[in-house]
């Protein structure tokens, strides 16, 4: 009897195994199959022309770059310097636990309603234009929280003793923290980026109150107070509004390629972590 | 003998409990002084005040003075990273950062403001050399310190302490981590650095303490039992307290 529960245990968790991997090539498999064949030089380095009835992607590929720097680049500072002073600096634990508290809990908030406060307090409260800065800073709030959890992570895991050597030699506070604390945080905030980019490379909802539909080509500083379509979202407008199901799984397999070049990194920064710290 | 380091009346709270009792003491220049005791005693406590270590402990709270070189350093107007400058400190546990071994001998100089490829390797060369290290590392100043063995990262971590020229140094246990050849290294090193510098041993080894230090204090209970030479402390002890523990009878 005990075998056979056993027997049937095995093969039920092999069953869902299967399932997981199967379902996995599955999407994998059809979205390379359907979109491989539209993926052309065409639809990557122009726009789309109503005149000339063609579709291009190029502006989308660029939105998606433009909104990753202008979040990272608010993000970082912001993200690690608030890791670095509840580490290092905050003494009152009760409020400590509170940001970590507020931190997990913003994580765990939809993307849509970021994208419903965004809207409310970038573009209707402080006058921005629907565009990358309005997205860009409402992607800020929602990876805040994975920056920071990532470098302080990384940062408690930093032996005192390095910490202690620093000071013993007459090392003022942030200078110990700038040599020897930051330095070998480096790969968790690695980690926190990849996470992030990663994020910020496949959101749609919070993007679509703030950084707009617009499919027209712009430069850096046009784009970020224009309506400006990140590939996921031209994604969802080519499907749902112009019907056109094979842009749109071209777009998702450039989208596919990205996350899956962005897991690779990560895998590899987590690895080699672990290895540092077993050796 | 000159006087480096005055404690009068010091008294320490880690929060409710207190570690040190009423701590007088006199620590002498270019001496080795050996802080011996059972466990939980307070002598690393007592040697973190010496260069305000105990700062970084938030329920840590001190009375009385620490007079060094005749100025107390709990006074106002104490400039805490100077002072840490002028007394060094190793640990118990090699403690090395982790970049290469230049990098780590030079990271005191530059941060007090040592620029200048030449003067850099001077100082390292010196250090090193202080530190009987050397010939050791010298082929290898751009590998990471921390492949090097315990007893060299010990000595790796005195040379980083020397290269900012400090007048005293504090030493936690530097031998507890390490093999007997290692320790035996690091014990004829620190008679050879007693010529220039003052040197504060905490050490649980009686034979380390007899075999090289001028002066022995004897913790208990955080109070300070026994105080005087060496020789006197390990033959002649004064406190039947000082005769039982260094005889082996508790502790
Ligand atoms: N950071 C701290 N916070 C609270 N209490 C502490 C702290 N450090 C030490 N103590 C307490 O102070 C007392 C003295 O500790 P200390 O580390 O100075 O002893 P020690 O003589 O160095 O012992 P050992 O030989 O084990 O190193 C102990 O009771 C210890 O529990
Ligand atoms: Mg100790």
């Amino acid at each position: 009897m005990r075998k056979f529960t056993e027997i049937l245990l095995k093969t039920v968790m092999r069953l869902a195994a299967i399932i997981t991997c199967g379902l996995l090539a599955y999407i994998i498999g059809t979205i390379f199959m359907r979109g491989f064949r539209f993926i052309t030089f065409e639809l990557l380095t122009t726009q789309t022309s109503y005149l000339n009835d063609s579709i291009g992607i190029l502006p989308n590929i660029l939105n998606t770059i433009y909104i990753i720097l202008v979040t990272m680049v608010i993000v970082l500072p912001i993200g690690i310097g608030a890791a670095v002073y509840l580490t290092e600096y905050a003494s009152n634990r009760h409020l400590v636990s509170l940001i970590s508290f507020a931190t997990e809990t913003l994580t765990g908030i939809p993307s849509i309603l970021f994208g419903l406060v965004g809207m409310l307090f970038f573009t209707q409260l402080m006058g921005l234009k629907q565009g990358i800065l309005a997205g860009g800073l409402t992607l800020v709030m929602m990876v805040l929280p994975t920056i920071v959890a990532n470098t302080r992570e990384s940062l408690l895991t930093v032996p005192d003793s390095y910490r202690e050597g620093a000071l013993a030699l007459g090392s003022g506070k942030w200078h110990m923290i700038r040599t020897v604390v930051l330095p070998n945080a480096l790969d968790g905030i690695l980690t926190g980026c990849i996470l992030s980019i990663g994020r910020i490379t496949g959101e749609s909802a919070a993007l679509l109150f703030t950084a707009g539909f617009g499919l027209r080509l712009l430069s850096f500083f046009d784009a970020l107070q224009s309506s400006s379509a990140t590939l996921t979202v031209a994604l969802y407008i080519y499907a749902n509004e112009h019907g056109n199901f094979d842009v749109s799984y071209a777009i998702a397999m450039v989208l596919m390629l990205i996350t899956l070049l962005l897991n690779l990194s990560a895998a590899r920064i987590t690895g080699k972590i672990k290895d540092r710290r077993n050796g | 003998m000159a006087t480096i380091i005055e404690t009068k009346k010091l008294n320490l709270w880690y929060g409710d409990n207190q570690a040190l009792y009423g701590i007088d003491s006199e620590l002498q220049d270019k001496e080795i002084t050996a802080l011996i005791g059972p466990s939980g005693c307070g002598k690393s406590t007592f040697l973190k005040t010496l260069n305000r270590m105990n700062d970084l402990v938030d329920s840590c709270r001190i009375e009385g003075t620490v007079m060094f070189n005749g100025k107390n350093i709990y006074g106002d107007k104490i400039n805490v990273t100077e002072l840490r400058t002028r007394i060094g400190m190793v640990f118990q546990k090699p403690n090395p950062f982790p970049m290469s071994i230049y990098d780590n001998i030079a990271y005191g100089p530059r941060l007090h403001g040592v620029k200048g490829r030449k003067k850099l390797d001077e100082i390292v060369e010196r250090s090193l050399r202080q530190a009987a290290i050397w010939s050791e590392t010298k082929d290898c100043l751009k590998k990471s310190a921390l492949g090097m063995s315990g007893g060299q990262q010990q000595r790796i971590c005195i040379a980083r302490a020397l290269a900012v020229e400090p007048e005293v140094l504090l030493m936690d246990e530097p031998t507890s981590a390490l093999d007997p050849i290692s320790t035996g290294k690091i014990e004829e090193l620190a008679l050879e650095l007693k010529k220039k510098y003052s040197i504060i041993i905490v050490t649980h080894n009686m034979q380390q303490a007899s075999r090289i230090s001028d002066k022995t204090a004897f913790f208990l209970l955080g109070k300070l039992i026994e105080f005087g030479d060496t020789e006197q402390i390990f033959n002649n002890p004064q406190d039947r307290r000082t005769d039982d523990y260094i005889s082996g009878r508790f502790g």
